[in-house]
């Protein structure tokens, strides 16, 4: 199916819908890389046109990747929900945008069609939509998820404890997380990615954290992003597996690039959920994702960055996840060029994953190739916090020593709670007034010094 | 609590940082103390300060006239890939990955067991500094292997070496490119060593040495492991995952990971 639309005297042709989806991004580096991107931009505007006047049902009927090649389309076409699609089913692209930004399309509203909404159906309306379109909305929903702990309740705002180290010196780590707990960081997870990714050293970090945390009672889940199949094998050993953490993407290929496949992750969760560690909710498993992830593992299918990633949350929402975040600005310049294409990518992966009700939250970050700094990220960060994101990722100094790129300080999480008046999960922040870390009266964190607190006890 | 809420400063006057052990246990930013809820001033211009260091150390030009210095009278060439400035071979890594095609003609077939490339990547600094440093320690560790004139590629992404090696008759290729930089750390190098390179060369077939810096890894010590993998790659003609397994002090040789999986690829 081809589609057209004239702009200004001129006609602008599009031989089918990825072509059509593609043309309607608003630009960004890896689009062009991969040659997709839309050549001027009364191109782009005539794409949005024909996009607007595209109805959704033909989103649903049309395969961006062929049904019988791919196990992603399987699992969007397999899954949909016809009867949560039917109260919008009628509707087109633009008509779409228009009624999600409607008073009619309030937070229950919004949570009954999540079912019936594809990635290609959320990508592409946020094509149309402007910044403050898909902050709008997103505010509107919310994704409520437990472990230990309740995340993405309204006026809360939870944030991942990030304390690599590069050679993975358990003392190291046991720092920075004593660090971030004094700031009331760590209640969506404290998660380490590991410098080295074996099943050894993959033990002996949760054994570390696990015990950090039964110590202190701490109504937190901890996590070592390791692969999959390690997470199995640590299971299989008798490790401490709260979360199981996997990269993810949009189509097969580009998840065989990663070592997955949809049978392997189900596998890692019913292992995981045979522990039962959970107290409040059994949501244990942990994505991440990323803009530009399949294109790097050339498995794209010709399919624009911001749609093929969209997919990847068909993949997140089948395990029913605790935790999902998209690393935004961290895969490089060649795919965001800059603080602007991260802004708006950030925005709209929070928007396509809420909509399709999947617990998102940001690694709000930039490498120090790319043509972005630290304001940017405070942008970032207001941005998705008025949103109403799920969780930030934190790091020491937002300086991460082993992975060599810059996320958010625990200084940016808390003047972001002071700025939008948003607190941690409920049953952390009263751990957090219990340890005498919290002024609750003030609704601050105390500024203490280790030796101050029992904490300070961590690091024998 | 109220009476405790006392500012945790390094700076404080003459009392001592309750940081101080701590900070020796890891190099990230820990214990900056705060004003409000915001870093102090001195602990912000750091971050910008290193920020500033590490872009320079991106879009710097490889010092060329100091490599030559370091090489003194030895024969070198220079080649330049695809990409023609610093802006193009961000946003082209494709373009990275080949020779132009002038670099392409002037390279002369050869019959060479290794050949070892100096890339600029993403820290020309760490190039400069360390790549003619272990170009020189291998000559030594390898003294009976033919090993061609180091080349010095601008503009060049870890693939480029697979063109050069085939264009030059080379058996094996040693890519010693500057790693995306840090805030911590702006020169740190990798080596690549790729078995019978051709261009289209998978990732997971080569094998990585990363960290190498006078903080990280030092030069004798990349350069005894990487003696060690190109002999077992001579010996076992391949390189990659295979090779991988049997590697003393693992931990150290990494396989090129899948690109989301937070990775610092070059």
């Amino acid at each position: 199916m081809s589609f057209h639309h004239t702009l200004g005297g001129e006609r602008y042709g599009f031989d089918d819908l990825k072509g059509l989806l593609a043309a309607a991004s608003s630009q960004r580096s890896g689009d062009e890389l991969a040659g997709l991107a839309a050549t001027s931009d009364g191109q782009r505007m005539a794409a949005r046109y024909a996009l607007a006047e595209l109805p959704l049902s033909t989103l649903l009927s049309t395969d961006l990747v062929p049904y019988e090649e791919d196990e992603v389309t399987r699992l969007i076409v397999d899954t949909h929900d016809k009867a949560a699609f039917a109260p919008i089913a009628h509707l087109t692209v633009g008509g779409f945008r228009d009624w999600l930004l409607s008073h009619e399309a309030d937070t229950a509203t919004l949570a009954a069609v999540a079912p019936g909404i594809t990635p290609e159906m959320a990508a592409a309306v946020s094509k149309i939509m402007r910044n403050q379109d898909l902050m709008s909305v997103a505010r509107k929903i919310r994704v409520i998820t437990r472990f230990r702990n309740t995340i993405g309740l309204e006026g809360r705002l939870a944030s991942r404890l990030q304390p690599n180290h590069p050679t993975d010196d358990l003392k190291g780590i046991a720092a920075s997380t004593l660090d971030g707990l004094l700031y009331g960081m760590g209640d969506a997870v404290i998660g380490i990615n590991p410098a080295t990714d074996s099943v050894a050293n993959g033990l002996a970090l949760l054994d570390m954290l696990d015990h950090a945390r039964q110590h202190y009672d701490i109504p937190t889940q901890t996590c070592v992003l390791t692969h999959v199949t390690n997470t199995i094998e640590i299971i299989n050993r008798g490790g401490a597996v709260d979360l199981v953490f996997q990269s993810i993407a949009g189509t097969q290929k580009a998840n065989e690039g990663f070592g997955v496949n949809l049978a392997i992750l189900k596998e890692a969760h019913d292992a995981a959920q045979g522990l039962k560690r959970g107290t409040v909710g059994d949501n244990l498993m942990y994505f991440e994702t990323g803009q530009g992830a399949a294109l790097s593992a050339d498995a794209h299918h010709g399919i624009d960055q911001q749609t093929v990633e969209a997919r990847a949350y068909a993949v997140a929402r089948a395990y029913r996840p605790l935790l999902v975040n998209t690393v935004v600005g961290f895969i490089g310049p060649e795919y965001l060029y800059d603080g602007k294409q991260i802004i708006r990518a950030g925005l709209e992966d929070h928007f396509c994953a809420k909509l399709m009700g999947v617990p998102m939250g940001c690694d709000a970050c930039y490498t120090n190739h790319a043509e972005a700094d630290q304001d940017d990220m405070d942008n970032l960060m207001v941005l998705l916090g008025t949103a109403g994101i799920s969780f930030l990722i934190g790091v020491p100094g937002a300086d991460d020593i082993m992975l060599n790129y810059q996320s958010l300080s625990f200084h940016d999480i808390l003047t972001l709670r002071t700025l939008l008046n948003l607190k941690p999960a409920p049953e952390f922040t009263a751990w957090l007034e219990k340890m005498g870390l919290y002024d609750s009266g003030n609704d601050r964190m105390l500024p203490l010094s280790p030796s101050q607190t029992l904490l300070g006890q961590m690091i024998a | 609590m109220t009476d405790k809420m006392l500012p945790t400063s390094p700076t404080k006057g003459g009392s001592p940082d309750p940081w101080h052990g701590l900070r020796s246990l890891t190099r990230a930013r820990i214990g900056l103390g705060r004003s409000g809820n915001a870093q102090r001033s001195t602990d912000v211009l750091a971050f910008q300060a290193a920020h500033a260091q590490a872009r320079d150390a991106v879009h710097a030009p490889l010092d060329i006239d100091t490599m030559q210095a370091q090489l003194k009278d030895e024969p070198y060439l220079i080649v330049h890939s695809r990409a023609p400035d610093r802006p193009t071979y961000l946003r082209r890594p494709d373009l990275g990955r080949r020779l132009d095609a002038e670099s392409l003609a002037g390279l002369k077939k050869g019959n060479w067991d290794a050949v070892f490339v100096a890339a600029d990547g993403l820290s020309s600094v760490a190039t400069t500094e360390g790549a003619v440093a272990l170009y020189h320690a291998m000559k030594e560790r390898l003294k009976d292997w033919s090993i061609a004139p180091l080349v010095i590629a601008k503009e060049g992404r870890v693939a480029i070496g697979d063109e050069i090696a085939a264009a030059m008759g080379a058996s094996m290729v040693v890519m010693m490119i500057g790693e995306r930089p840090g805030l911590s750390v702006a020169n740190s190098m990798g080596a690549y060593l790729t078995y019978a390179p051709r261009v289209g060369c998978p990732d997971s077939a080569r094998n990585c040495l990363s960290n190498i810096h006078p903080h990280g890894l030092n030069t004798a010590v990349a350069a005894d492991k990487l003696a060690w993998l190109m002999r077992e790659a001579r010996q076992r003609k391949l390189t990659g995952v295979d090779l991988k397994d049997d590697a003393p002090g693992s931990t150290l040789l990494e396989q090129a990971p899948p690109a989301l999986d937070k990775d610092t690829r070059a």
